[in-house]
């Protein structure tokens, strides 16, 4: 039997302990809120000093024109480095997509195999690589065999850093078709390759969308690469072979001046790239959010059906 | 007749549909053997004029004819760079992640998760130019002038005169930049773990706290370790924000001492030195020599968390399976 007393110094033991356990959640949860709050506030800060300060150097001039002399009252623009952003975009796309895709439905439909988790492996490791040493290694491999910069060999850095980006996005994308799609295929006396394009990846078109518009948003921003291939300049391109400038490494220039017109016009830039990159990335995750209650629905119907 | 009619063409096809495909795939293998075997060749004059001088010596000098080359300050320069943004980025990456995957009421989760995940694309330029401008005055009246003043010169930490361009306003900005990296991969490992191991620990009681630690923790170790690494990646071969914040010291005055003294590493010194460097000098191959050490750097550093990240999502599969 338990005596009263040893009931009451039970219950003494009970109360300490569990107050000893709710006070130290309390503590923790404490400390995870400030810990969001410390990490949220200088990320915000970034987004609303670059909003705050580049909308303000704004104008169609600054949009379209080359850049003034240094130091001179006239500012002038950043027109070509707008021009050869997108124009870097476009070439490194043309050379990394079609590889991209191809190496993703490699992975997908005949990578099931030791050489494919080396490949896939190899593929994650690229995208992790600091893109400065691609940057050296496109200047090493182009910039001193030919003996210019060029739009070119910026082209060919930036089409390696979004090629394991593509790769990975259309493999992951091509294996959610289920397999039943490919066999209805199979079973109308259909050939692989029209399979995997007209069926597979038309299922998978907002996958690989999402991919491909993920690797434009990320090479938009990349400076190091560029450093090393395309040198910067202030006119607009003149060919395919020539220097050109774009957008990070013409903010990288400007951060470098000692000009207030340049810092105005360094926060201009930076408003235009925050502005282009983050437009992508929102636009693909609603892109990919509708796709995925599609998919759900998909999966509904299927429940349905069987 | 239907069957005749899509098996036209020749039967070849599907051949070399697969060759293109494979193709594609070696390419990435390809371009991983170039990128070794011409930072090799492009370092090649370095090695043979410096040898192992080159990896421990401290000597910066690209004045002709007393031309001397050691890359020791900035391997030591990038490793306490990326090991103070790692000492500040990891408990408050893993606070967040915490944060969205057990605390979080429902509401916030979605949008909070979407603003890390925006800002892991903001692009590294416009972080380094926000430090520039923006962290380095708030960072230098507020943090590096009163501990300046408190410790002094005498303190080998606060040495130096505060200036705002330092290891430390680099470190902080990397910390900064990679948070989002780390939180939101570690986020996503937390919420793989399955539900009936919080359920159990709650079922005996715990608070959430308790729960955390002895359910959510021991089953996404590996995972989370994985993440750092990841990040560690990421702080070893950033590379314009650094640039743009490190103070960019060359030769010996660039070995790490004090937090409020330029520093230099690795990738920045790539940046900034590249533009004076002749083609086919020695200066020129010093550069790719450093390129070639951060590649094998951050080669081993990503060959790590990859193995760990992949263990954690095969024994996740295995638990589906199960």
């Amino acid at each position: 039997m338990i005596t009263p007393e040893q009931r009451a110094e039970f219950r003494k033991h009970f109360r300490y302990n569990v107050g000893r356990r709710i006070v130290l959640d309390k503590i923790v949860k404490v400390i995870v809120f400030s810990c969001v709050i410390i990490a949220i506030v200088p990320l915000v800060a970034i987004l609303i000093n670059t909003i705050s300060n580049g909308a303000a150097a704004l104008s169609w001039q600054f949009l379209t024109e080359i850049p003034g002399a240094v130091g001179s009252d006239e500012p002038g623009g950043i027109g070509p480095a707008i021009q050869g952003t997108i124009a870097l975009i476009g070439v490194s796309s043309l050379i990394g997509v079609p590889i991209g895709v191809m190496g993703g439905i490699f992975l997908s439909e005949y990578g099931n195999n030791r050489y494919g988790r080396t490949v896939r492996f190899f593929n994650d490791v690229l995208a992790e690589f600091p893109t400065i040493v691609i940057g050296v290694f496109a200047f090493v491999l182009i910039v001193l065999t030919v003996g210019n910069f060029s739009l070119w060999a910026g082209s060919f850095a930036l089409s390696i850093v979004m090629l394991p980006i593509i790769m990975r996005t259309t493999e992951e994308s091509l294996k959610l078709v289920p397999v039943t799609y490919r066999e209805a295929g199979y079973a109308l006396g259909i050939r692989r390759y029209r399979v995997v394009f007209t069926i597979v990846l038309s299922s998978a078109k907002n996958g690989l969308i999402t991919g491909i518009l993920l690797a434009v948003a990320r090479i938009a921003g990349e400076t190091a690469p560029l450093v090393f291939t395309i040198l910067g300049s202030s006119q607009f391109i003149s060919g395919l072979d020539g220097p050109v400038d774009a957008l990070p490494l013409r903010i990288w220039r400007l951060s470098s001046l000692p000009y207030d017109s340049a810092v105005t016009q360094g926060w201009g830039a930076a408003f235009i790239l925050i502005l282009m990159v983050l437009t992508i990335n929102i636009g693909v995750r609603y892109i990919f959010l509708r796709s995925k209650e599609k998919r759900i629905i998909k999966l509904r119907k299927l429940g349905a059906a069987s | 007749m239907m069957t005749i009619k899509m098996k036209k063409g020749s039967p070849h096809i599907d051949k070399i549909f697969k060759y293109v495909a494979f193709a594609a795939a070696t390419y990435v293998l390809a371009i991983i053997a170039m990128i070794v075997f011409n930072l090799i060749t492009g370092s090649s004059q370095v090695w043979q004029q410096e040898g192992i001088r080159f990896l421990t010596g401290s000597d910066w000098n690209a004045v002709e004819g007393r031309e001397s080359y050691g890359a020791a300050p900035y391997i030591l320069g990038t490793l306490v760079n990326a090991g103070i943004a790692m000492l500040i980025a990891i408990p408050l990456s893993f606070g967040i992640a915490m944060f969205l995957s057990e605390l979080s009421p429902k509401i916030m989760r979605t949008p909070l998760a979407m603003i890390i995940e925006l800002l892991a694309a903001v692009p590294s330029v416009v972080y380094g130019l926000w430090g520039l401008l923006i962290f380095r005055g708030y960072i230098k009246d507020w943090i590096e002038v009163p501990l300046h003043n408190l410790f002094g010169d005498q303190s080998i930490l606060f040495a130096g005169t505060p200036f705002g361009l330092d290891i430390l306003t680099a470190s902080i900005v990397l910390a900064i930049m990679i948070i989002p990296t780390i939180a939101s991969i570690s986020r996503e490992i937390m919420l793989a773990v399955p539900n009936s191991q919080r359920e159990a620990a709650y079922m005996l009681g715990a608070t959430k706290w308790e729960a955390f630690r002895i359910a959510v923790l021991p089953y996404s170790k590996s995972g989370l370790i994985g993440a750092v690494i990841l990040g560690l990646g990421r702080a070893v071969g950033e590379t314009m924000a650094v640039t743009m914040l490190i103070g960019n010291a060359t030769g010996p005055a660039a070995l790490p001492t004090s937090l409020f003294q330029p520093g230099q590493t690795m990738a920045s010194i790539m940046a900034n030195e590249f533009a004076e460097a002749s083609q086919g000098g020695l200066h020129l191959a010093a550069l790719v020599g450093i390129g070639l050490i951060l590649f094998l750097m951050a080669f081993a550093i990503n060959v790590v968390a990859h193995l760990l990240v992949a263990r954690v999502v095969k024994s996740h599969e295995g638990a589906v399976l199960a």
